[in-house]
């Protein structure tokens, strides 16, 4: 559920790249939440050992991901996703 | 003999190639007496060498010169092969050319392009040698294409003129299609023998005569027969037999001295000698032969009757040469090869000498070449008239002219040959077409040069005043050579017309299977010169000869009304002469343009529609608009992609899950 909500997130949203970055740590959460719940399902530590690592590798890339949108600020003067459409054929 | 032959062979090369590259550093005197020295020379070494061949009793030499290429075991040599019929020709070809090449010192004086011409002249020699000399079917192509090839830059000569672009185009198109046959019929024997060589090819002719050959699936044909006709097919192209005339006449485009040495003398004889040097095949296809003669009496009848409806001084020597070459064709077909090579060196002779004479007539009157607006001009030019004359006579076969008796033994041969004696109704119908062709020629030839003859120098003086006051004999490098040629054509008859037709002068170098040797029958019968001359007067031919003289004289020179009235009625006939059988128009029209449009519907059609309209513009636009409209699926936003990749995850995962 939380899952799908942030899928949603990233292709709904038009206005602002931060919401985007957001949905992507939603979606990594989620992921989390399903490590966790299957590793308790199933009796196996493996998955939460999993979610450490998901979590730092979440948190490097939230770091990154930030730096970039300020550079990309800098440059634009904007965030609003609906302006990012160099990449169109 | 090899340095001799080499020499021959080399020096109008050489001269050739001096007076073309270096031709402007050596001046017009400098490029017409390096040619002249080369030619000559070569004529002085081709009279040893007959003379050697014919008093000193040589041999045959086949001489192996130069291997150019071994290929799959097919050798491509270059060697000379020197027998008697060779060395007449060569005599021939190099005895005329240097009298053409005196001639054209007069004939071209004012023009431009002086050394070129005598470069290309010269070059001619070279190539016609190389025809004749040549021991292999590789170098009798390079010296055919070599000779066509000089054709075509002579008749082109005068390159700035319309008529002559068009007349060298057309030369060369029609020889093409001769040469694709002749080609066809080397790799016919290629094929067969495996062998250019001709000794070896003669060798093996039996073994071709006796396998077939399927052009089409199912009809298996002789495979000699086959050949030859291929191989003759050439020879009508070179030799401009019907259907394969037209570009002769229109050749007269060229310069004079060039009408002369290769359109009447040896060139266009090139496929007679093709055809006696092949008389081991041929002989052995009785197909080909009745293929020849058919061809060769159609010829010689019917070309001249157009000389006897053209106007152009120089077109009407040109139908005679068509006619005589036809007569010539005749005797091939006959069997009678040796008096086919006889009357191609007589008729060398007298239609050199016809040609240099109308030539000479032409520079009088300041290049006008039409005989309508001639007549009269015996007493302004006596050396050109009698020579003319000669000629003339020769060309009728007079009694004692070198014509004489190479045609009258020619008709003599048709008459007396295995056509005559076959048994089956083809060969009687074969029989009469070439006997009543040859036959009724002679009338048909005797009129038509006659008519020109008198409308030139006799009758009334139809030229402008203008002209007329600046006519007077040409200067003496265009008389001389006339003189030079006159002796020949009308002398040569009496010495040499029993020694190259009856006591077996070409020996080995020509073949006649035993019961086709009309030649050698007749030989049985032969009492000497002088006792044909006497006999003359009871044969058909000389009246005819006569009749036909007295009907020009009558007609042109007493009458001059009635010819106009017989062409207003008969108009039908006159016209079909005039467009000459509209073989013109066949090839032009009908060949030549469907030809265009057919490439232009290729053109059109096939390669701008299909190729470049369809496939490779077509290729491209289907690609550009799928792409156009693959395009819109890219709009940029990233949350599109993202959509595009989960629903693929989506849908990658649902096959995963569900369906596997």
């Amino acid at each position: 559920m939380l899952f799908v909500l942030s899928i949603a997130g990233i292709i709904l949203n038009r206005r602002n790249l931060i919401l985007l970055l957001m949905c992507v740590e939603l979606m990594l959460l989620a992921v989390n939440f399903n490590f966790i719940a299957f590793s308790r399902h199933l009796g196996d530590e493996t998955g939460q050992i999993f979610v450490f690592f998901i979590l730092t590798v979440a948190a490097a890339e939230a770091a990154i991901g930030l730096a970039i949108l300020v550079v990309l600020f800098r440059n634009r003067r904007s965030i609003a996703v609906q302006e990012l459409n160099t990449l169109k054929g | 003999m090899y340095g001799y032959y080499l020499t021959i062979v080399l020096a109008p090369l050489a001269a050739a190639i001096i007076a073309g590259l270096a031709g402007r550093r050596i001046g017009r005197a400098g490029s017409h007496w390096v040619t002249i020295i080369g030619v000559g020379l070569s004529f002085v070494l081709s009279s040893l060498v007959l003379k050697n061949m014919f008093w000193g009793g040589a041999e045959a030499e086949n001489i192996h010169v130069y291997t150019w290429a071994v290929t799959d075991g097919l050798r491509m040599e270059v060697g000379f092969l020197v027998d008697r019929l060779t060395a007449l020709m060569m005599l021939v070809v190099t005895f005329v050319s240097l009298v053409v090449h005196i001639y054209t010192i007069g004939y071209m004086r004012e023009d431009p392009g002086y050394q070129r011409f005598f470069s290309y002249i010269a070059l001619f020699t070279f190539s016609m040698l190389m025809l004749v000399m040549s021991n292999n079917f590789l170098q009798l192509f390079f010296g055919w294409e070599a000779v066509g090839l000089v054709s075509y830059l002579l008749i082109g000569f005068w390159f700035k003129k319309e008529t002559a672009i068009f007349a060298n185009l057309k030369a060369f198109l029609v020889n093409r299609v001769g040469d694709f046959g002749f080609i066809l019929g080397i790799a016919g024997i290629v094929t067969i023998t495996g062998s250019l060589d001709y000794a070896e090819v003669f060798a093996s002719a039996e073994s071709i005569a006796a396998q077939n050959i399927e052009v089409f699936p199912g009809t298996p044909w002789n495979a000699m027969t086959v050949i030859c006709i291929l191989l003759f097919i050439g020879a009508m192209g070179k030799s401009a037999q019907a259907p394969l005339h037209v570009w002769l006449p229109d050749s007269m485009e060229g310069p004079t001295p060039i009408s002369a040495l290769i359109h009447a003398a040896t060139m266009v004889t090139a496929g007679i000698y093709m055809v006696a040097r092949m008389s081991p095949l041929f002989e052995l296809s009785t197909a080909a032969l009745g293929f020849v003669i058919i061809i060769g009496a159609v010829t010689a009848f019917f070309m001249g009757l157009l000389g006897i409806v053209q106007n152009d001084i120089k077109r009407v020597v040109a139908y005679s040469t068509l006619s005589q070459l036809g007569y010539m064709t005749v005797a091939l077909g006959a069997s009678a090869y040796s008096a086919a090579i006889f009357h191609l060196m007589t008729h060398a002779f007298f239609k050199a000498l016809l040609f240099l004479a109308a030539g000479s007539v032409i520079i009088a009157l300041h290049h006008e070449q039409d005989i309508r607006k001639m007549g009269g001009i015996r007493k302004y030019m006596p050396i050109t008239y009698w020579t003319a004359l000669i000629g003339s006579l020769a060309l009728i076969g007079f009694p004692g002219s070198s014509g004489f008796f190479s045609k009258d033994l020619l008709i003599e041969a048709v008459k007396e040959s295995h056509w005559h004696q076959g048994p089956t109704v083809g060969d009687q119908i074969t029989y009469w077409i070439a006997y009543l062709s040859v036959l009724l020629g002679v009338f048909v030839t005797a009129l038509y040069s006659f008519r020109m003859f008198f409308l030139v120098f006799h009758g009334k003086e139809r030229m402008d005043a203008e002209t007329k006051s600046h006519l007077h004999e040409t200067s003496a490098v265009v008389t001389v050579p006339l003189i030079l040629l006159a002796i020949p054509a009308a002398l040569i008859g009496w010495f040499t017309v029993g020694p190259v037709l009856f006591e077996n002068y070409f020996g080995d170098a020509i073949f006649v299977s035993e019961n086709q040797d009309v030649i050698g029958h007749m030989a049985a019968a032969w009492h000497g010169s002088m006792a044909l001359l006497m006999h003359t007067v009871r044969t058909p031919v000389f009246w005819l000869a006569a009749s036909g003289v007295f009907s020009a004289w009558f007609l042109y020179l007493k009458r001059p009304d009635i010819p106009q009235a017989i062409q207003s009625k008969m108009s039908g006939i006159y016209t079909l002469l005039d467009r000459k059988y509209y073989f013109d128009d066949l090839w032009i029209k009908g060949f030549a343009a469907g030809g265009r449009s057919f490439g232009q519907f290729l053109y059109q059609r096939g390669d701008q529609m299909i190729i470049d309209g369809i496939l490779v513009d077509g290729t491209a636009k289907t690609v550009g608009r799928l792409a156009g409209v693959m395009r819109q699926i890219q709009t940029g936003y990233l949350y599109t992609y993202a959509f595009a990749m989960i629903i693929g995850l989506t849908a990658l995962l649902g096959w995963l899950v569900w369906l596997r």
